[in-house]
């Protein structure tokens, strides 16, 4: 005869294991509900990296002289330096199409790099005139935090870009006008411009328009002419 | 570096300086019959053209591309000789084929004590005459100005000068006898040798011209054109003159 303690021992192993199995039957289940989840979540089609936004360029048209603004969105990396580099290479890629008002040779990229950085900030190799001309105590008790002040952008052009561009006052001025006040639409901070081509500091851009001076980015769309 | 600025002269001759930009080792822009010039023409519809018309291409290509500093020498001194017919006294700040910079050039301007400076370009982007004041903002003129920066006491007469300059490219036919207009535009650019000149000064640049007979492309080199222009800044520096009260 089976002693009383085996029966309980028997029955309790047996109870265990149709626990164990509700339980790893339960766990399949819920194994089985996250990977089907996780298949509708993941999609069919590609992610996009970032969606469309609104931009502005200011377009240059050689026959009146002027700059006119157009509105467009497409995705833009979130960095400021990296937008406003992809900014102003749209805008000049633009330039290189058969409708263009600006006709412009076509290039990869042409803007290299673009860098900001706040107004007081020197700039390297090109010291702010408007610093040098200020009291020395001035640099130190600035009110305005770096990340309100207005910014200095030092647009870095390719050397292919700048020999390629056609050579005139009028077609380089515009093109220059152009870069700094769709720089001034997209980034409001950005009030001055400088150039550098292939990272050297050079005379004209081909010939023609001053690339030594600082460009007002609020005085630009003045300064693109206006038919009287 | 400061600028003394020139003390006016009484009863004297009505100066007018011309400067032709370039020259020398600065070429400029390469300008063609018609845009061929390599890779530099902003002139779309030229080159349309051209791949259309294989046997006016082929001619071109066998013209001689003219440089922008050959075709500012030629301008001033077939501008020089209207002028002085006129009876202008003429200053050139360069008669042949040579390097001058921005400061020479300023410096001659501003021993000449102009009533009139005109800078000139040509080009093969863009259209009709493109006329530009330096981009300074006007300061109230002194005896003593910074010499980048003299032209800011000269800024205001130098829009009335270029307004003039444009009254007379676009007064219909400029007594070319065409009543086709020439397009004109107007612009604010820096200018390093104008923005150290004392003196109403303007910068004057050619462009091919769009609406010859039939709307074909006139370009630079194109005698009667260049000559059409020229007669029309002759005539706006005439009533530029007459702005002045000389005779
Ligand atoms: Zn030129």
């Amino acid at each position: 005869m089976t002693p009383r303690y085996q029966k309980i021992l028997f029955t309790v192993l047996f109870l265990t294991s149709v626990l164990m199995t509700a339980v790893l039957v339960r766990l399949r289940e819920h194994a089985h509900d996250q990977l089907l989840q996780g298949i509708t979540e993941q999609g069919t089609t590609a992610p996009a990296v970032a969606p469309p936004e609104p931009v502005t360029f200011m377009v240059a048209d050689d026959g009146t002289s002027t700059l006119r603004a157009e509105s467009m969105a497409f995705p833009l990396p979130v960095e400021p330096e990296a937008r406003a580099r992809a900014v102003l290479n749209r805008l000049l890629a633009q330039y290189a199409s058969p409708q263009s008002q600006h006709p412009l040779p076509t290039e990869t990229d042409p803007v290299e790099a673009v860098y900001l950085m706040a107004e007081s900030d020197p700039a390297p190799g090109t010291p702010s005139d408007r610093s040098a001309s200020e009291p020395a105590t001035q640099i130190h008790s600035s009110p305005e935090p770096a990340s309100r002040r207005n910014q200095i952008a030092i647009v870095d052009l390719t050397q292919s870009f700048a020999a390629t561009h056609p050579s005139g006052l009028e077609t380089e001025t515009l093109t220059v006008l152009s870069i700094c006040a769709t720089l001034h639409a997209n980034l409001p901070r950005v009030a001055e411009v400088r150039f550098l081509v292939g990272g050297q500091q050079q005379a004209t851009l081909n010939g023609h328009a001053d690339l030594t001076q600082t460009y007002l980015t609020a005085a630009s769309a003045a300064a693109s002419g206006a038919q009287p | 570096m400061l600028c003394v600025l020139p003390v006016p002269a009484q009863a004297r001759r009505f100066v007018v300086v011309l400067d032709a930009a370039h020259g020398g080792a600065d070429t400029g822009a390469v300008l063609s019959a018609a845009g061929t010039a390599g890779g530099q023409s902003g002139d779309r519809q030229a080159l349309e053209k051209q791949t259309l018309d294989k046997q006016a291409l082929e001619k071109q290509t066998l013209d001689k591309q003219t440089l922008e500093k050959e075709m500012t020498l030629a301008m001033s001194q077939q501008l020089r000789a209207l002028l002085v017919a006129r009876g202008f006294t003429v200053v050139e700040t360069r008669e042949n084929d040579q390097l001058v910079d921005a400061d020479a050039r300023a410096v001659a301007a501003n021993r000449a004590h102009a009533d009139a400076c005109l800078t000139l370009h040509a080009t093969e982007a863009g259209t009709g005459v493109h006329l530009f004041v330096s981009s300074l903002g006007q300061l109230q003129p002194t005896l003593l100005m910074p010499w980048k920066t003299v032209q800011a006491g000269w800024v205001q007469s130098s829009l009335k000068l270029s307004s003039a300059l444009h009254a007379s490219l676009t007064a219909t036919g400029n007594g070319s006898g065409s009543d086709v207009e020439i397009p004109v535009t107007m612009g604010r650019t820096s200018l390093p040798a104008i923005d150290s000149m004392a003196c109403p000064a303007v910068a004057v640049e050619v462009a091919p011209w769009h609406g010859g007979a039939g709307s074909e492309v006139v370009d630079v080199t194109d005698l009667d054109y260049r000559t059409r222009v020229l007669q029309a800044v002759a005539a706006g520096l005439l009533s530029w003159r007459s702005e002045a009260g000389q005779p």
